[in-house]
C-alpha cells in the first residue's frame, strides 16, 4: 500500500534509502504528440445557415428532376395484369377451380381472353403474381437445404433437419426437400395471339434466362455433375419427389441444362419473396429478331391456364377443406395473376420511387425556404457577440 | 460511525504478545506482516474471474439469450450472433482484470520485500517486511518507514525519546515525540534486548490512530501502555539515529491498514442511468415481444391455419396461442440488439481512452517532481464533467506546506519587495536573482530572499535590524541539531517558527545551541551566549510568546512576538507613529495572504525584573487559579513594549490555487475545505485563495462543544441568512418586479456568506438530528471551511453531501488523513509528491499540483462527459434504427420472427461495421477546444445539470431511432413491392431486401455520425470511410462464390450483393432512404442551434472565426485584496516551550516527560475584528474576472493596493 515513497522524501539533507527501481532516470513527461495532447488537426464543421440552407436547396434541385425522370420512365412502361384466381362465378377459371374432379387425370384448362391496347416492344416479360402468400414466413424460409441444392451428395441422402416435415417420405429422402420446394408454383400458363384474320398463334415463351446467373451457375447444382456415366436419374436415385409434385425433380424439363435443381422455374421459386404479395418471372417473350415488328402487337390475346393435379390423394384427404385442384391459394384468400410487362433502364413499372423523389425534393426545397425565412426573421446571427460568463 | 470502518469479523478479544518468543506468539496465529491486495493467482484466475464476470447482469442476460438461441423451435438467429460478441467481451474484461491484478501483485511484492532489521537469535538480521512477525523486536533507523505497529522499547536519544513524522497516517508534517517506558529505555544493546521477555496484553486490532491501551508485564511488574509509546506502521523515524520496538500488530492488522477502509466499487451516474435505461429497454423489448406474439397468434389463427397447405404446423404446435408464445421468445432474441453487448465494451474502451488522455496530458505534468497526472480508475471519467462539490484538504493540497519568510517591516520600513528602475513592483519569479548569502558560512542554502536592501541594512549594522533578527533568533521553541560543524538542522514544532529562525540564521543571527538556561547565537560570526531568564509561553489566548534574556553585557531584555493586535495593545505610547506605519505594512502583507507576526522588545530593570520574578515563582506554586494568575503576570511585564517591526511568512500556496478556485467557482462548483489544521490557519488560507473574499458579508464560525449550543448557532446562522434575504427580497420585489424567482435570491445569498466549523462542533452537527440544518446552512454559504476535523469526519461530511444533495462530489487530498474522504467521494483525487503515497494509492486520479484540477475537470471531465453522452445518444439511436426494422417487418411476414437482415450482418453490425466510427467519436470529439473550455468555465454547467444525456435525451434519440427504422423499412417496402431487375428477372426477394436495407442502414448511420461529429480528425475519416469500405468488402466476400462453395448452408446469400447493388434503382432507394432519414434530424439541430444557441454553440462560432487569433488569458492572476489581517495564524503549539525550558528533552536533564498535545483554540473574538476592519480596506476585489474585458481591472488591482 505504501509503494515507493522512500525516495520522494529528502528533507534535512539526509540521504534516503534508494527504492527499488530507483535507477530509472527516464522522465515521465508525456510525449508532445498531437495525438496524445488531443491536438490532432481536425475539421470542425458547424451547422450554420450558410451550409445547411444551400444543402436543402441542392437536395431539392437534384431530387425533383430525378423524381420526374423516374415518374416519366415508369409511366412509359407498359404493363398488363390478369387475375385468373377464379373466385367470381363469372371468371372463366371458376369452373376449373371449383369443379375439377381430383381423380381425373386430364388437366383442366381455362381460357382467358384479353386485349392489349398498345403494342409491347422489345422483350416482354411474363410474370406470375401471388398475393397473401407468405413466402417470407420464418419456418417457410428456413425450410430448405442449400447444401442439397448445391449438389452435395450427403445432403441429398440426408436432408437437413430444417426441411422437416418435408425431409423424408416413406423413409426416402425428399429431393429437393423442404416446404419451399414442396409448394412450388405449377400452373402452366400459355399465351395465344388472336390474329385479326382469325388464327390463334401461340406465342413462344422462353424459360431460359429467367433466373439470376449466380443462382443458376453457382448456388444450384445437380448432384453428381461431372461424374462419369451419370445421368440425372441415377444421381437422384434413392430419393423421392416432394409430396405435392407430380413428377420427380429430374423430369422438370426435357432440356438437360434446365433440369433437376438447375431448372430455372424451380430456382425462381426458391428465391423467396420478401413480401406476401409478389411476382416472379415466368417466361420471356423475346422480341422478333428483325426488330421491325413489336413483340406483342396491339390486339386480342388469350391466356390459357393449365391446371395440373399436384397433390397426392392422401394429402388431399387430410386437408378436407382444401378441395382446390389447381395451385391452391383460395384457402388462404390468395390471388393468382399473370402480368405482362416491358422494362426500362430502371427495371419494371414503379411509380413509387418517382413520386417519392418528387415529394422529398419538394419538401426539402420548401424546408430550405422556410428555414431561410426563420433564420432571417429570428435567427441568431451575431452568435458569439454575447458570450458572457 | 463504527460500522463505517468495520472490517474484521473474526473476534479477537485481547492480544497477548511476548517478546522474543515466536513459538508462544504463533499460538495465536496473528496476521503476519505480509500484505496482499491482489485477487487472483495463475490457477484461480479463470474460474474466479469468470464467476465475477457472470455476476454482472448484462453478461447473464446475454448468456440467457445464447441458451434461448440453442432451442431450435425458438431460435430465430444462429448461436454465433451472440457467442462471438460475448466471448469478445469476456476476453477483453479478463485481460484488463489480469493486468490490474498483475500490477497489484507487483506493488504488494515491492512493499513486502522491503528490508527491515529483525533481532533473531541474538543478532540483527535483514529480513523482508513480510517475514516480520508479531513479537519480533525490530530496529528502525533514521528516515526509515516503520514496518509494523510497534511498541517503542528504546532509542538512541536519552530517555527513550524519539521523533516521528506521521504524514502517512494523519497528514501532519510536524514532528511528534514518542517516548519509551523508562524501564525499557535502557535496553539499548542487543544482548539486553535478547533477554527482554516482557509480555504485552493489549486491545485487539482497531483503526483508532490516536488510541492504544495495553499493559506490559515484565519481571513481575505491570506497566501501563498508551499511544505515546507506539510507533505505527507508515510513520517515518526522524532525528533519531535508531530505535528498537516490539511488533504488536502486523500486516493487515496494523492501524494503517485497518484505516484503509474497503475499496468500494464506484459507479458513475451515467452508468447508473445506463443500467436503468437498459431495464427500460428490456421492458420495451418485452412489450414489443408481446405485441408481436399477439400478432402471431392472430395471424396463425386467421391465415396461418389456412396456409397449412404449404406450411403445416409442427406436431407439438397445435394451437395458435402456443405459436405466439414461441414467437415471443424468438422476437426477444431478434430484438435483443437494442441492448447491444457492445455497449458495455465500448463504454469501457472509451473510458480507458479518456484515462490515457489524462495520463498523457503534458499540461498536467509537473516537471519539478517528474510526475504526470495519472488516472487510476478507468470508470469515472465522465463523472469528472459533472462535479458539483469539491472537498479539499488544505495542507499539501492548497498549500505547498512550506513556510517561507518572505517580507518584513523593520522600524517602519518594508523589505522583501523588489522594484525596477521605474519604481514599479516586480513580480518575483523563479528567474529573479536572489540575495547572495555567501558572506555567512552558516547560512541555509535553500533559503531565498530577493530584496538585497535588507542585507545592506544588516551589513550597515542598523541597530533596529540587528535587534529584529536577534529577537527572531532568541524567541522561539526550535531545537537545533548540529551534526557536523556548520551543518545545522532545526527541529521546529511549527514550520512558521522554523522559517523565522532560518531567516535570522541567514541574515547572520544564527541560533546554534540551547540548554535549559542558555541560548547560544552566532551573531555576525561572533558567538554570543544569552542567559534565558524566563519564557512566557505561547497560548491561544495570549497569542504571543516572550522570552526574557540577559545578554553578555548584563542587560535584561524581553523579546516578544505575537499577533499584531495584541502586541499593539501593549506598546509604549511613544511608538504610535511607528505603530501606524507598521500597521499599514501589516495590512499590505495581509492583503497578499501572508501570515504576519509583530515583534517588540523591551529593556528591563534589574530590580523590576527581580520583583516580577518573585511574583512569578510564587504564582507558579499556587494551586488555585494558577493559569489565570500566571497570565496576569505575563501581561503585567509585557507592557510598554517598543515595536521592532513585523514579519510576513508566506504559507506558500501552490501555484495557481486562487485562479483555479476562482475558475472552478465560475463553473458553479462549490469548494469546501476540510482540514485537520487549526481554524486560523485554515481561514488564512481561505483568505489567500480567495475563498473568503472581502465582500463576504458574514463569516459564521461554529465552535461549540455541546449539541444544544451547536444547534443554536447553526439555527441562528441560518435564520440570519434567510431573514436578511427575506428583508432584501421583499424590498426588491416591490422595487423591481413581481416575478423574481426564489432561486435568484438563493444565488445572491450564496455569494455572501461563509461557514467555518470546528471539528468538535462538527461531531455534533453530523448527528442525525442536526445534519440537515448543517447541510442547509452549508449550502446557503458560498464557502465552507471545516477545521480540526478527523479523517473520519471528512468522510462523514462527504457522505452527508453525497447522500442528501444527490450531487457529484470530488475529494482532493494528499495525506493518509484524506484517504477516507477520497474513498467516500464519488471521485477521489490524490496530490502526489508531498506527503507520501497513501492518498494517491487510494485515489482515482492523482497529479502533483492542485491547479491541475481545473484542467482535469473543465477540460478532461467536460470532454469525457460530452463524448460519453454523444456516444450514448448515437449508440442508442443506431441500435434502435437497426433493430426495429425487424419489428416493422413482423407485420409483413406473419409475425414469424423472420429477420430482415442476413444473420452475418446482425453479428457484425455492432461489432465491425459501426463500432469504430462511434468509438472514434467517443475518443476524439471536441466541441470546444481546451483553451476555450478553461476560458469559459460556464461551459461546464450542462454537465452538472445533466443536460447532455438524461431520460429525455434518451427518449429523443430512441424516437429518432424508431423513426429511422420505420423509414428504413417502409421506403424499400414501397419500392420493392413492384421491383423488377433491369433484365426483367424478379427482384423483390428477401435477400435483396435484406442487402438493400442493410446497406441503407450502414450509410444512414454513417451519415448521421458524420453530422454528430464536431471534430473530424484523420482517425474519424479513416474509421468512417474504413467502416463503409469494410462493410462492402465483407458483404461481397461473404456473398462470393468461393466462400459459398466451402460452406453452402452458412452463406446462402451468394450473389445477392452483386445482383442487387448493380441496379440503379437500388441505389436510388438507398439515396432516398438516406436523405429522408437524415433530414429531419438536421432540421431540428439546425433550428436549435440557430434559434436557441447554447454557450457551446457561441464559443464554437467564435472559435471558428478566430481559429488563428492569439488566445489571451482572461483570468489573470487574482491578487489578494483581502483584509484578513487579524486572521493571522500562529502555528505555535502550546506546551512545547515548556518541554524545552524544562529541559525534558535535553540530554543532561533528568525528568523525562511527554509533551501535551496542542489544544484547540476557542476564541472567536478576532472574527469580530475582521468585520470591524473590513471597512478599512476599500480595495474592490473583482474576483469574478471572467471575460477578457475584465482583465484590465485585474491588472489595475495591484496599483490600487499601492495607492490604498
Amino acid at each position: 500500500m505504501m509503494a515507493s515513497s522512500y525516495n520522494a522524501k529528502d528533507e534535512d539533507g539526509h540521504i534516503t534509502v534508494t527504492g527499488p527501481g530507483g535507477g530509472t532516470l527516464r522522465s515521465k513527461k508525456p510525449e508532445n504528440t498531437a495525438f496524445k495532447q488531443q491536438r490532432l488537426p481536425a475539421w470542425q464543421p458547424i451547422l450554420t445557415a450558410g451550409t445547411v440552407l444551400p444543402a436543402f436547396f441542392i437536395i431539392g434541385l437534384i431530387f425533383i428532376p430525378i423524381g420526374i425522370g423516374l415518374y416519366v420512365t415508369s409511366n412509359n412502361i407498359k404493363e398488363f395484369e390478369v387475375d385468373y384466381t377464379g373466385v367470381d362465378m363469372s371468371s372463366p377459371c371458376f369452373n376449373c377451380s371449383q369443379n375439377f374432379s381430383w381423380n381425373s387425370t386430364t388437366p383442366c384448362t381455362c381460357t382467358i381472353p384479353f386485349f392489349l391496347e398498345q403494342p409491347y416492344e422489345s422483350n416482354v416479360f411474363m410474370y406470375y403474381g401471388l398475393s397473401n402468400f407468405y413466402q417470407n414466413h420464418r419456418r417457410y424460409v428456413k425450410s430448405r437445404d442449400d447444401s442439397q441444392l448445391n449438389g452435395d451428395m450427403t445432403s441429398l441422402k440426408e436432408p437437413s433437419k430444417e426441411c422437416e416435415p418435408y425431409a423424408y417420405h416413406d423413409n426416402k429422402p425428399i429431393a429437393p426437400c423442404g416446404a419451399i420446394a414442396n409448394s412450388m408454383f405449377n400452373d402452366t400458363l400459355e399465351l395465344f395471339y388472336n390474329d385479326p384474320n382469325g388464327t390463334k398463334v401461340q406465342i413462344p415463351l422462353t424459360n431460359i434466362g429467367i433466373a439470376w446467373w449466380t443462382d443458376k451457375h453457382v448456388k444450384f447444382k445437380n448432384p453428381g455433375v461431372g461424374e462419369a456415366n451419370q445421368n440425372l436419374t441415377t444421381a437422384f436415385q434413392g430419393t423421392t419427389k416432394p409430396l405435392n409434385w407430380r413428377r420427380p425433380v429430374y423430369e422438370l424439363d426435357a432440356a438437360a441444362n434446365n433440369d433437376g435443381f438447375i431448372n430455372e422455374d424451380f430456382i425462381v421459386w426458391m428465391r423467396t419473396a420478401a413480401l406476401p404479395t409478389f411476382r416472379k418471372l415466368y417466361r420471356i417473350i423475346k422480341s422478333p429478331s428483325n426488330g421491325m415488328m413489336p413483340t406483342m402487337p396491339r390486339g386480342n390475346y388469350t391466356l390459357e391456364v393449365v391446371y395440373i393435379t399436384t397433390m397426392s390423394k392422401n394429402l388431399r384427404q387430410n386437408l378436407f377443406n382444401q378441395l382446390n385442384p389447381d395451385y391452391p391459394v383460395r384457402s388462404f384468400e390468395g390471388r393468382k395473376r399473370m402480368i405482362l410487362s416491358t422494362i426500362s433502364w430502371m427495371g419494371g413499372k414503379n411509380p413509387f420511387l418517382g413520386i417519392a423523389y418528387i415529394t422529398v425534393g419538394s419538401v426539402c426545397f420548401f424546408l430550405g425556404v422556410v428555414l431561410l425565412i426563420i433564420h432571417h426573421k429570428c435567427g441568431n446571427r451575431n452568435n458569439s457577440a454575447d458570450i458572457s460568463n | 460511525m463504527e460500522a463505517f470502518w468495520r472490517r474484521n469479523s473474526h473476534v479477537e478479544k485481547e492480544r497477548h504478545v511476548k517478546a522474543n518468543a515466536r513459538d508462544y506468539n504463533d499460538k495465536f496465529s496473528y496476521a503476519d506482516n505480509h500484505i496482499k491486495t491482489s485477487k487472483y493467482n495463475v490457477f484461480t484466475f479463470l474460474p474466479i474471474n469468470l464467476f465475477e464476470q457472470f455476476r454482472r447482469v448484462a453478461n447473464v442476460y446475454f448468456l440467457v439469450l445464447l441458451i434461448l438461441q440453442i432451442i431450435p423451435e425458438i431460435s430465430s438467429l444462429s448461436w454465433f450472433t451472440t457467442i462471438g460478441p460475448l466471448v469478445l467481451v469476456l476476453a477483453i474484461t479478463a485481460v484488463k482484470d489480469a493486468t490490474d491484478d498483475y500490477f497489484r501483485h507487483k506493488s504488494d511484492q515491492q512493499v513486502n520485500n522491503r528490508q527491515s532489521q529483525v533481532l533473531i537469535r541474538g543478532s540483527l538480521q535483514n529480513e523482508k517486511w513480510m517475514n516480520v512477525r508479531v513479537g519480533d523486536i525490530i530496529k528502525i533507523e533514521n528516515s526509515q518507514f516503520v514496518a509494523a505497529d510497534i511498541l517503542l522499547l528504546c532509542s538512541s536519544e536519552p530517555y527513550g525519546l524519539c521523533y516521528i513524522e506521521t504524514a502517512e497516517l494523519d497528514g501532519e508534517t510536524n514532528l511528534k515525540v514518542r517516548q519509551a517506558l523508562t524501564i525499557t529505555s535502557d535496553l539499548g544493546d542487543i544482548t539486553k534486548l535478547m533477554d527482554f521477555d516482557g509480555e504485552v496484553i493489549c486491545e485487539p486490532p482497531n483503526n483508532k490512530l490516536d488510541k492504544f491501551t495495553g499493559t506490559l508485564y515484565w519481571r513481575d511488574n505491570e506497566y501501563p501502555l498508551d499511544n505515546e509509546k507506539m510507533l505505527l506502521r507508515g510513520c517515518v523515524l526522524r532525528n533519531t539515529e535508531w530505535c528498537f520496538g516490539l511488533v504488536i500488530y502486523a500486516g493487515l492488522q496494523t492501524k494503517l491498514m485497518q484505516n484503509c477502509g474497503k475499496t468500494s466499487f464506484k459507479r458513475t451516474s451515467i452508468e447508473k442511468l445506463i443500467n436503468t435505461l437498459v431495464l427500460w429497454i428490456l421492458a420495451f423489448l418485452i412489450c414489443m415481444g408481446v405485441i408481436l406474439a399477439i400478432g402471431n397468434t392472430i395471424w396463425e389463427s386467421q391465415i396461418g391455419r389456412n396456409f397449412q397447405v404449404f406450411l403445416p404446423w409442427n406436431e407439438f404446435q397445435r394451437s395458435a396461442v402456443f405459436s405466439g408464445f414461441l414467437t415471443f421468445w424468438s422476437y426477444i432474441i431478434i430484438l435483443n440488439t437494442v441492448v447491444p453487448i457492445s455497449l458495455y465494451v465500448s463504454v469501457e474502451v472509451l473510458r480507458l481512452g479518456h484515462s490515457y488522455f489524462i495520463n498523457w496530458d503534458r499540461k498536467m505534468y509537473y516537471s519539478q517532481t517528474d510526475t504526470a497526472a495519472e488516472a487510476h480508475t478507468t470508470t469515472l471519467n465522465e463523472e469528472l464533467g459533472q462535479v458539483e462539490f469539491i472537498f479539499s484538504d488544505k495542507t499539501g493540497t492548497l498549500t505547498q506546506n512550506i513556510m517561507v519568510f518572505s517580507k518584513c517591516s523593520i522600524n517602519g520600513k518594508t523589505f522583501g519587495d523588489i522594484y525596477n528602475e521605474y519604481d514599479q513592483k516586480v513580480e518575483i519569479t523563479e528567474k529573479t536573482a536572489c540575495v547572495d548569502f555567501s558572506f555567512n558560512p552558516l547560512c541555509d542554502r535553500r533559503f531565498k530572499f530577493y530584496d538585497s536592501n535588507l542585507v545592506e541594512a544588516i551589513k550597515l549594522e542598523d541597530l533596529a535590524v540587528q535587534e529584529f533578527f536577534r529577537l527572531l533568533a532568541l524567541c522561539h521553541t526550535v531545537m537545533p541539531e548540529e551534526k557536523s560543524e556548520g551543518n545545522l538542522v532545526y527541529q521546529a514544532q511549527s514550520p512558521d517558527e522554523g522559517a523565522l529562525v532560518t531567516a535570522a540564521r541567514n541574515f547572520g543571527f544564527v541560533f546554534r545551541a540551547r540548554t535549559p538556561e542558555t541560548i547560544t547565537l552566532c551573531e555576525m560570526g561572533r558567538a554570543v551566549t544569552y542567559q534565558l531568564l524566563a519564557k512566557l509561553d505561547f497560548n491561544n489566548e495570549r497569542k504571543r510568546m516572550s522570552v526574557i534574556v540577559r545578554n553578555p553585557e548584563g542587560q535584561i531584555k524581553l523579546y516578544s512576538k505575537g499577533a499584531d493586535t495584541i502586541i499593539f495593545d501593549s506598546l509604549d505610547p511613544s511608538n504610535e507613529d511607528l505603530m501606524y506605519t507598521t500597521s499599514e505594512h501589516l495590512d499590505e502583507f495581509a492583503r497578499e495572504g501572508l501570515r504576519t507576526l509583530a515583534l517588540a522588545y523591551k529593556d528591563l530593570d534589574e530590580e523590576d525584573f527581580d520583583v516580577w520574578m518573585k511574583k512569578l515563582l510564587f504564582a507558579s506554586t499556587v494551586i488555585e487559579n494558577r493559569e489565570k494568575q500566571l497570565a496576569d503576570l505575563y501581561k503585567e511585564i509585557e507592557q510598554g513594549l517598543r515595536l521592532l517591526g513585523a514579519t510576513a511568512i508566506e504559507d506558500k500556496l501552490q501555484e495557481g490555487v486562487p485562479e483555479t478556485i476562482a475558475r472552478l467557482s465560475l463553473a458553479d462548483i462549490k469548494i469546501w475545505v476540510l482540514t485537520g489544521d487549526k481554524r486560523e490557519t485554515a481561514m488564512k488560507i481561505g483568505y489567500s485563495c480567495n475563498m473568503l473574499p472581502d465582500d463576504m458579508s458574514e463569516v459564521f464560525v461554529i465552535s461549540k462543544h455541546t449539541v444544544q449550543e451547536v444547534q443554536q448557532e447553526l439555527r441562528s446562522a441560518k435564520e440570519h441568512i434567510l431573514g436578511l434575504s427575506r428583508v432584501s427580497s421583499t424590498g426588491d420585489v416591490e422595487k423591481t418586479n413581481m416575478f423574481v424567482v426564489d432561486s435568484v435570491f438563493e444565488e445572491t445569498i450564496i455569494a455572501e456568506y461563509a461557514l467555518v466549523i470546528n471539528g468538535h462542533s462538527l461531531a455534533h452537527a453530523l448527528e442525525p438530528q442536526l445534519e440537515h440544518v448543517l447541510l442547509d446552512l452549508a449550502c446557503l454559504c458560498k464557502t465552507v471551511i471545516c477545521c480540526r476535523v478527523t479523517p473520519l469526519q471528512k468522510a462523514q461530511v462527504v457522505e452527508l453531501v453525497k447522500r442528501h444533495k444527490g450531487a457529484v462530489t470530488l475529494a482532493i487530498g494528499d495525506g493518509a488523513n484524506d484517504v477516507s474522504m477520497i474513498k467516500t467521494a464519488h471521485i477521489g483525487v490524490g496530490i502526489s509528491g508531498q506527503e507520501g503515497m497513501q492518498a494517491v494509492l487510494a485515489s482515482d486520479y492523482s497529479f502533483a499540483q492542485f491547479r491541475y484540477l481545473q484542467r482535469l475537470l473543465l477540460v478532461h471531465g467536460r470532454w469525457s462527459y460530452f463524448r460519453m453522452c454523444n456516444f450514448l445518444r448515437y449508440f442508442f439511436y443506431k441500435n434502435f434504427a437497426f433493430t426495429l426494422v425487424n419489428f416493422w417487418y413482423g407485420f409483413f411476414c406473419g409475425f414469424s420472427a423472420q429477420t430482415v437482415y442476413d444473420q452475418w450482418f446482425i453479428t457484425l453490425f455492432n461489432s465491425v461495421y459501426t463500432s469504430l466510427p462511434v468509438l472514434a467519436m467517443g475518443l476524439f470529439d471536441q466541441d470546444v477546444n481546451d483553451q476555450n473550455s478553461l476560458r469559459y468555465p460556464c461551459l461546464y454547467k450542462p454537465g452538472q445539470q445533466n443536460l447532455l444525456f438524461n431520460k429525455r435525451q434518451f427518449f429523443l434519440c430512441m424516437l429518432q431511432g424508431i423513426g429511422t427504422s420505420f423509414l428504413l423499412f417502409f421506403i424499400p417496402y414501397g419500392a420493392f413491392s413492384v421491383m423488377v431487375k433491369e433484365d426483367g428477372s424478379n427482384f423483390s426477394d428477401q435477400q435483396t431486401l435484406a442487402v438493400t436495407i442493410a446497406t441503407s442502414l450502414v450509410i444512414v448511420v454513417s451519415v448521421q455520425i458524420g453530422l454528430d461529429i464536431h471534430y473530424w480528425t484523420a482517425v474519424n475519416h479513416l474509421f468512417i470511410w474504413g467502416s463503409l469500405t469494410v462493410y462492402f468488402a465483407i458483404l461481397f466476400a461473404m456473398q462470393s462464390n468461393g466462400i459459398f462453395g466451402i460452406f453452402p448452408s452458412i452463406f446462402p446469400f451468394i450473389g445477392t450483393a452483386r445482383n442487387c447493388l448493380s441496379e440503379k434503382s437500388v441505389w436510388l432507394v438507398i439515396l432516398l432512404t438516406t436523405v429522408v432519414c437524415v433530414v429531419p434530424g438536421l432540421v431540428v439541430s439546425f433550428l436549435r442551434a440557430d434559434l436557441f444557441p447554447t454557450l457551446t454553440d457561441k464559443v464554437r462560432h467564435q472559435q471558428l472565426r478566430k481559429r488563428e487569433g492569439p488566445q489571451e488569458q482572461n483570468l489573470r492572476r487574482v491578487r489578494r485584496t483581502s483584509s484578513g489581517r487579524s486572521a493571522k495564524a500562529f502555528s505555535h503549539q502550546q506546551g512545547f516551550g515548556e518541554l524545552i525550558t524544562s529541559g525534558k528533552n535535553m540530554r543532561m536533564n533528568t525528568v523525562p516527560s511527554v509533551s501535551s498535545p496542542g489544544r484547540t483554540p476557542h476564541s472567536s473574538t478576532w472574527i469580530e475584528n475582521v468585520l470591524k476592519r473590513k471597512n478599512r480596506v476599500s480595495c474592490a476585489n473583482d474576483e469574478s474576472t471572467g471575460g477578457p474585458e475584465n482583465s484590465e481591472i485585474a491588472k489595475q488591482t495591484p496599483k490600487q493596493q499601492h495607492t490604498d
